[in-house]
């Protein structure tokens, strides 16, 4: 197989194990070429791309852009806190009248979950979710994964930890997907009331004690509080959850075996993870990144290829 | 599906070797020379002619890579036919190098016209020739020619011109076979 089953990627939740691979095989092309001394192809030359992002986004915006530039398509961008949102205008007709403008791909970031499969329904074009509130983050979850195979050779059997804000994380969920469809087995660690209640149905183990799930892992994610997400208080104090659930060098230390340490970033220092870990030989952050854009180049070239057109 | 040899091993490898040979008479001792085996199927071409030039020849600082042209093709979108990429073995620089691509089989010229753009990103070379095992006549989609061919064949455009590469036995042979429907 050498197509993708899917014509958006909505989620995770919606791609088979060979779509997976797939991609992962592509991105190693990718991979090659971002490394080269001119980093770009021109498959995608004759492709418009519409990156809307309804919410802020530093990283995922900059490497889908980088992502789209390496295979020459052309791009245009939107953030919502300088367009007609804020006159009223709703997600539907935003996006209809991008569409009017000819563009043959959408990238959309959004607060809703769902929004890129409310989208989707509406139009025939290809839609990438760049994150959709706390339901979705697929092209994260994909490069987590390359990532740890990158390391590790593969991901299957291998046990993956997840720590911190489960409840609000888009991350996690696209990560329990992904890594599961590969064979991995997944924990989660984190305070009880940041823990989705039924998480235990989707077959993840659950863990208090941080130490006890570290000497488990090959891998852990860290993941970040996502302050912006909360309505009420779920921990008493930001010192407290650093105390219980802050990754730190003595964690490390105290274990048998190296593992592998991972952020999707932001990073808060000094919270969810110590600057010396964040900076040690133990952490792949950055290898992430890099594999971001070479992920996300994988999935704009096949869901492209499967807009064949015909010229009259 | 009926296959006619056109060349069995031993014609083969008597070609491929005056090939080689055809290389050394231009390029000397292969000191600003890169040969270029373009993905999937130049890669067997280019193994076999690095093994006679290294070994028969004793040429010892051949450089050579492989390159993928996948993403440099003009039919993306415009093709069902499903492209899938293979990789690209190059960490050399090819600026101001004399460049040979190496390929099977030279047919409509598209492949070479993408490698042309592909290898750009390497550099820029001082010259760039094309050898290629067997010439399809008339078939010509571009304004591209081989600088050396090992043989040049005339055949209908439904006939589909192969050739069959035997790591392990050596035992390779050209052969041609009729398609019923075009592809």
């Amino acid at each position: 197989m050498s197509e993708l089953s899917v014509k958006h990627l909505l989620g995770v939740k919606y791609l088979n194990l060979q779509d997976i691979e797939l991609i992962f095989k592509t991105a190693d092309n990718f991979k090659e070429i971002i490394n080269r001394p001119i980093k770009k192809v021109p498959s995608l030359r004759d492709v418009t791309i519409a990156n809307l992002f309804f919410e802020n986004s530093t990283r995922t915006k900059l490497s889908f852009e980088l992502a789209q530039k390496r295979l020459s398509a052309d791009i245009i961008n939107f953030s919502s806190s300088q367009s007609s949102v804020k006159k009223g205008e709703t997600l539907i007709d935003t996006v209809n009248n991008i569409l009017s403008m000819k563009v043959d791909m959408i990238v959309l970031r959004h607060p809703n979950p769902g929004a890129p499969i409310l989208i989707s329904e509406k139009i025939s074009t290809s839609i990438i979710n760049a994150g959709d509130g706390s339901h979705e983050h697929p092209t994260q979850a994909l490069l987590d994964s390359y990532s740890i195979r990158e390391r590790l050779g593969d991901v299957k059997n291998k046990n993956v930890l997840i720590v911190g804000d489960i409840m609000h994380s888009r991350v996690a969920l696209s990560n329990i997907y992904a890594l599961q469809l590969q064979g991995a087995n997944i924990m989660v660690c984190g305070p009880k009331t940041l823990i989705p209640k039924y998480l235990h149905k989707l077959g993840v183990k659950i863990e208090d004690n941080l130490l006890t799930a570290l000497k488990w892992c090959d891998v852990v994610n860290m993941l970040r509080i996502q302050n912006e997400r909360m309505k009420s208080s779920y921990f008493p104090s930001i010192r407290e959850y650093k105390k219980y659930y802050g990754l730190t060098m003595n964690h490390l230390d105290l274990l048998d075996d190296e593992i592998i340490v991972m952020h999707p970033g932001p990073i808060n220092r000094g919270v969810e993870i110590s600057s010396d870990v964040a900076d040690s030989k133990y952490s792949i952050i950055l290898d992430q990144v890099e594999n971001g854009v070479a992920i996300r180049m994988a999935v704009i070239y096949l869901l492209a290829k499967k807009n064949t057109f015909k010229v009259e | 599906m009926k296959k006619s040899i056109i060349l069995n091993s031993n014609e083969l490898k008597i070609t491929i070797e005056r090939l080689a040979c055809q290389l050394i008479e231009k390029h000397d001792d292969f000191s600003n020379t890169i040969l270029v085996g373009l993905q999937p199927r130049g890669k067997y071409l280019c193994n076999r002619i690095v093994e006679i030039l290294k070994a028969e020849y004793h040429i010892n600082n051949l450089k050579y890579g492989l390159l993928d042209i996948t993403f440099y093709r003009d039919d993306f979108r415009r093709n069902e036919k499903i492209l899938e990429p293979s990789r690209t073995d190059f960490i050399l620089s090819v600026e101001n190098k004399n460049v040979v691509f190496v390929d099977d089989v030279l047919f409509t010229g598209r492949t070479v016209r993408a490698a042309l753009t592909a290898i750009e990103s390497f550099g820029r070379p001082k010259s760039i020739e094309l050898l290629i095992l067997i010439d399809r006549r008339f078939s010509r989609e571009l304004p591209i020619q081989p600088d050396y061919k090992g043989l040049q064949v005339d055949v209908y455009e439904n006939q589909k011109v192969l050739i069959e590469w035997n790591d392990e036995s050596k035992n390779d042979y050209a052969y041609m076979t009729t398609v019923k429907n075009h592809e």
